[in-house]
This record gives structure tokens, sequence and C-alpha cells, in this order.
């Protein structure tokens, strides 16, 4: 038989019919939906007048477009309001189950997936977010889509695709103290840049990426549509298993254990052949931040912005790009001062991401300079932060806890950073405007927010760790 | 979905790299509930300065330029997922995007949605904006069923890719749901196999 790629493997075993010089029609496991890309869809559905084809397998959350603070009272801007009381409806017309506002496992969809054990093994998922990659950390096929395509998923619980060429990335060796997965996942993009992945699906592997956890996982596969790959994932292995292990829904007992065995058999095979790999070692890699309007301009934070290219198109593009950000080529990032920070979004709001940040910040205080807010993932991950005594922390620090959603991570709520102000972020998007008009963000870890945090200014984490 | 098979027009040059779709429309306007009038935010904050004037600089706010073809730098609508991206292009008068180099969602979003996305080599792409900047009255002929792109005051042409399933529903008007609610037997038969392909790999010892 002929060697295939895990990709391989859980694509071809999904394939419905393939359309003759054209796409396949692929099966989808489980759909996942939000307010925002889902509206037209079911008016879609309404005027041809048909149902959900499997409503079971479709779930619904409220995180885009929600308020974080004050979730019991209803949404005072009216379009949000409308947007997320249209999914109400919606759920309640077609049969699918809502984590709306209030519901304890309400959250960011590509949290709540995974911590509810929804997402699992060998699975096609999509959603219409483009994030939806976040779920390949469990070795699943999972990809964003557009509202078209959430239609046609609703529709008939198919999608038509084109299969993507394959691309290996594999990283070993250990990393170094105060270095995260999302300086790993930022450092891959800052070398093969925003659009190095695009037409191909990823898989990570090697010993790096092996000894990472599923939350630390989920960060890497979260951000492969930042290099423009369809999506990341990453062979099930012990700690896939042991994460989903008695998760609300994953299965119990011996159909576990059942499922254990074809979930241990998804693995690429030893002579599968990709169309494109990478090789990078865990040990070049220092704690990240980007300098620029795509997530493809990062650096090390102890090396200065990059000089100009010399290539004359690329001038434009990256002249463009430091005068929104009001930098220099050849500037030192180190000591730059930081306006706010915010911690979370589907790359990092989860349990081990303020874990991170709270055993950083203990004993400490904010910089007054700085406006910091953290925005947990899920209410299961505020839940457990409350039972670990991590808002006592924070809130000591002088931090500000708020109610789950995407937040500050897009700006569709009320929290956006004002124009010309820095935000060292931890999530996943720098474009011009991303967090509000005229904005400046920064990407990076937890820890790097967290330094900027305390200190009000970009430094290197590792100086408070030696210190801690 | 609106057919297409061949375009004369003049086109708009818009020569920036790795336009994303938030640039194409901030999510701040992604809240209405049905896909009509994006157009008047494409682009957005780039169209009107942070007064809420219009930006005289920008190419869409210049007179001289006209017409259903955008000209665009490479790696275009890289990003979010947002169809609300290639509504907003569809909605402004846009037919067709020509860029050297497309993100793959943002393809997929404009095919739905009768909008063509032509990708050219970056050479061609190079000739095309330059021709466009100097002489805005240029005019451009993209041709599905030949699939190549003219700029006629020279004649030259290129080829560009399709997909050949794509290209007979944008010529035709047809959409995928139609085509795959039409499978619905086969997506049944299916369901059945998938079950017994996971009852045989579970329960094997």
């Amino acid at each position: 038989m002929q060697a295939k790629t895990l990709f391989d493997k859980i694509w071809d075993q999904h394939v419905v019919e393939s359309v003759e010089n054209g796409p396949d029609i692929v099966y989808i496991d489980r759909h996942f939906i939000h307010e925002v890309t889902t509206p037209q869809a079911f008016n879609g559905l309404r005027q041809r007048g048909i149902p959900v084809a499997r409503p079971k397998q479709t779930i619904a959350t409220a995180d885009h477009n929600v308020p974080t603070k004050d979730q019991h009272l209803p949404i005072r801007e009216a379009l949000s309001r409308t947007q997320v009381e249209t999914l109400t409806k919606n759920c309640a017309d077609f049969g699918i189950e809502l984590y709306g506002l209030g519901h304890p496992y309400q959250g960011i969809v590509h949290v709540i997936g995974p911590e509810l054990g929804i997402t699992q093994p060998g699975m096609t998922i999509v959603c219409g977010d483009s994030h939806t990659s976040t779920h390949g950390a469990f070795g699943s096929i999972a990809f964003g889509i557009g509202t078209s395509e959430v239609e046609q998923v609703l529709a008939t619980q198919c999608i038509l695709q084109a299969k993507p060429k394959k691309m290996k990335i594999e990283i070993n060796g250990e990393l170094k103290e105060g270095v995260t997965s999302k300086d790993i996942i930022l450092y891959v993009i800052s070398k093969i840049s925003t659009s190095g992945g695009t037409g191909h699906f990823v898989e990570f592997c090697g010993s790096a990426i092996q000894s990472l956890s599923m939350e630390a996982r989920m960060t890497i596969c979260n951000m492969s549509i930042e290099m423009g790959a369809r999506g990341g994932l990453i062979a099930p292995d012990e700690i896939t298993f042991e994460y989903i292990r008695n998760k609300e829904f994953a299965p119990k007992g011996e159909g576990f254990d059942q499922m254990m065995k074809y979930w241990k058999s998804l693995a690429t095979d030893e002579e599968a052949v990709f169309d494109k790999e990478y090789q990078f070692d865990a040990n070049d890699i220092e704690p990240m931040i980007t300098y620029g309007t795509n997530p493809g301009m990062g650096t090390k934070i102890v090396q200065p912005v990059p000089e100009m290219p010399f290539a004359e198109d690329e001038r434009a593009n990256f002249s463009k790009a430091l005068n929104y950000m009001g930098l220099h080529a050849g500037e030192s990032l180190e000591g730059h001062p930081v306006d706010y920070v915010f911690i979370g979004s589907c790359t990092n709001s989860r349990i081990e991401d303020l874990r991170q940040a709270a055993d950083l910040i203990r004993g400490r205080k904010k910089s007054d300079k700085v406006e910091a807010w953290i925005v947990p993932g899920s209410k299961q991950v505020e839940e457990q932060a409350r039972k670990e005594g991590l808002d006592k922390i924070f809130e000591a620090a002088g931090f500000e806890i708020r109610q789950p959603g995407c937040s500050a991570c897009l700006g569709m709520n009320e929290d956006k950073i004002p124009a010309g102000k820095y935000c060292v972020s931890t999530s996943n998007r720098n474009f011009e405007g991303r967090q509000g008009p005229g904005a400046r963000t920064m990407l990076a870890s937890p820890l790097t927010a967290m330094a900027a945090a305390l200190t009000g200014k970009i430094v290197d984490v590792r100086n408070l760790l030696s210190n801690n | 979905m609106k057919k297409f098979e061949k375009l004369t027009s003049t086109g708009i040059p818009l020569p920036l790299e790795n336009i994303d779709t938030d640039q194409i429309i901030p999510a701040r306007f992604l809240k209405a509930t049905n896909r009509e009038g994006f157009g008047d935010n494409l682009f957005r904050d780039w169209r009107y300065t942070k007064g809420e004037q219009l930006n005289p600089e920008f190419v869409l706010n210049q007179n001289k330029y006209k017409g259903e073809i955008l000209i665009a730098g490479k790696n275009f609508g890289c990003g979010s997922s947002r169809e609300h991206a290639a509504w907003a292009i569809a909605d402004y008068g846009f037919r067709v995007v020509v860029s050297s180099f497309f993100a793959d969602i943002f393809k997929n979003n404009a095919l739905n949605n009768g909008l063509l996305p032509v990708q050219v080599s970056q050479e061609f792409l190079n000739k095309l904006l330059q021709a466009v900047s100097k002489n805005p009255e240029s005019k451009l002929t993209v041709d599905l069923e030949t699939q190549k792109i003219t700029l006629e005051e020279t004649g030259e042409k290129e080829g560009f890719e399709i997909n050949h399933y794509k290209k007979y529903c944008l010529i035709n008007g047809y959409d995928d749901i139609d085509f795959l609610l039409s499978k619905k037997e086969a997506i049944e038969v299916f369901e059945k196999k998938k079950d017994e392909f996971l009852k045989a790999k579970t329960e094997a010892v």
C-alpha cells in the first residue's frame, strides 16, 4: 500500500466522492458556528426551504461580538445584540445546541471545542473562522471556511474542497527557559513568511513539538493560518489521549479505550512524501515579538527592527508597515514603551496561559503606564482560574479580568485599542486597525505580554525570570 | 449566482502586497445579518481619513480610475475567513480581482460569489499595474472560457488557472449547494460506510 501522511489518511477517509477535474466532496464530522459568519447561511436555508442536515453535528456559541463586561445584562450595542439574538433564534429554529451568553460552556469557539471533548483525533472539523486550524492539535483536519461554505455544511454536512498540498515542519531540540509555543510559531512564520504555507496543510512534528502540552500545541496550530496554510495538525499521542480522557463529550470507559485503538493508528507513514519540508532547531528560538503589520514581521526581542530591504517592491510595503507602527528600520525594540497589554484570544487565553502569566506577576505590580486586560477564553477557563486563586493574584497586581469572548483580538465589541497606542497582545494578527482604527499591535507570548505590563516597556522576559 | 463569461473593463491599481481581509472590510463592519451593503465600507480605513473625510490619496477616491477590475499586489485576501471581504468587493462593483497570488480562503469565497480571482505572474502583474497607472483608460479583457487576460492597448496576454468545476459553475451561474443537495443519497451511503470503518478500527484486537 502507498505510504500516506496523516493528513492523507484522514482526508481520504472523508471523501464521499471526487468531482471529475474538480474538488472532493468532503464529509464533515463537527461543525462549529458563531454569531458573525452564520446569519446569511441560515437565511440561505430558509430561502431554499431546507433544514439543517445533521443538527447534532453542529455546535454554536456567541464569542466574536459579545461584551466582556456585564454579560448578564442585555448587549448595549444594537447591531451586536441583533446578531447574537439572530444566532439564538437560528439555533432554536434549526435544532442546534447553543452555548450562548450565560451558559457555563460559553466561550471562544476554538477554546470550548477542545475543552468539552468535542474535538477528537481523526475528525474533519470546520467553522466560519480562519483559526479553526487550532483543532488540528488533536490530529484532526480542521480549517476555516466562508459563509457560503457554512451553508453547504449546514445543508448537506459536506463541503466541496480541493485537496491541499502537504507540508512538514519539523522542530527538534529543547526549548530554552522563557520560550513558549507562541515564540515557536512566531519564529516559524518570520522565517517562511505570511504566505509561505498557502495552498498547503502543515504537519508539525519533531521532539520540540512532542514535548508540548495540548494547550501549547493548540497555539501552534491556531497560527498556521498566519503563514497562509489551510491548516496545521499534530499526530495524536499519549498527551492528546490524556487531555481528552474524561472531557464532557469524549467517549467514556470502554468506548474511550476502543476509540484510542483507532487514534493510535493516526500517524504519518515513514516513507510518506510531503510537497515541502522545513526543519528548525528549538535551540535557535528566543522570545519573539512583531514589529510590523503582518504576523511574518516578527523578530527576536533582543534583536532590532530589521534594516530596509534592498528590493524596491519590498521597500514600499516595509516602509508603509513601519510608518503605521511608528518604528524605524534598525531601531532597538527592547525598552520601547507600551500602552496596552491584552492577554486573550483563541491563541492564548487558556488556563495554562493564565497560570504562566500569574506565576510571573505573583508579588509584583503592574506598571501605572499600562492598561491591561485579561480575557479568559471560556467560562470554564474563568471558573478554573478562580478555583486556583489566579484571579486574586491578577487583582493584587492591578490587572482587570474580563468575561470570555474574542474581545480586543479583533475589536468587534467595545474592547478597542485607541489610535496610535502600542498594545503587546497575545492574539494572532497585527494587521493595520485589527485591534481598533490606528491601533499598533505587537504580537507576543503571554509571558512577554506580562513582562510588558509589569515594566511598561518591551523587555526580554528572561531578565524577569532570573530575578523571580 | 451571477454568471461570468467575459469582461472588458478599465482597472483600478492597488499595488500593495499582503492586503488582508481586515483592510478589505474591518471587523467592526461585520455586524450585518444580510449580504448587501458591504461595498460602502470596502477598504474603509484607507478610503477615509481619521476625521471620516474621503482620503484623496486613496485610489478608489480618484476620479481618473474606474472599472470592474481590481489589480492588487501579491498575497491578496490573507487573514480572516470572512466572506464579507468578497461581498464588499463585489458589492462595490468589481467582478474580477487580479493578483500574482491569492490567499486560499479568500479565493474560495470569491468564487462562491461570482467574483473571479485571476492569478497572473508577478511580471505580468507589474505590466498591468504600470499600464493602468500610466493610462487609466487602458482596457483589460478577462475571458473565462479561454482562461486568458489581455491588455488591450498592446495585445499582451497571459493565461490563468481555474478549477474546471468552478469554471463550469461560474459560466453557468450554478452554486455548490445545488450540486451537493443532488448528492444526498451518496452522502447517506457514505455515512453508513464510515460507521462500519470506525467499528472495524475500534473493535479490532
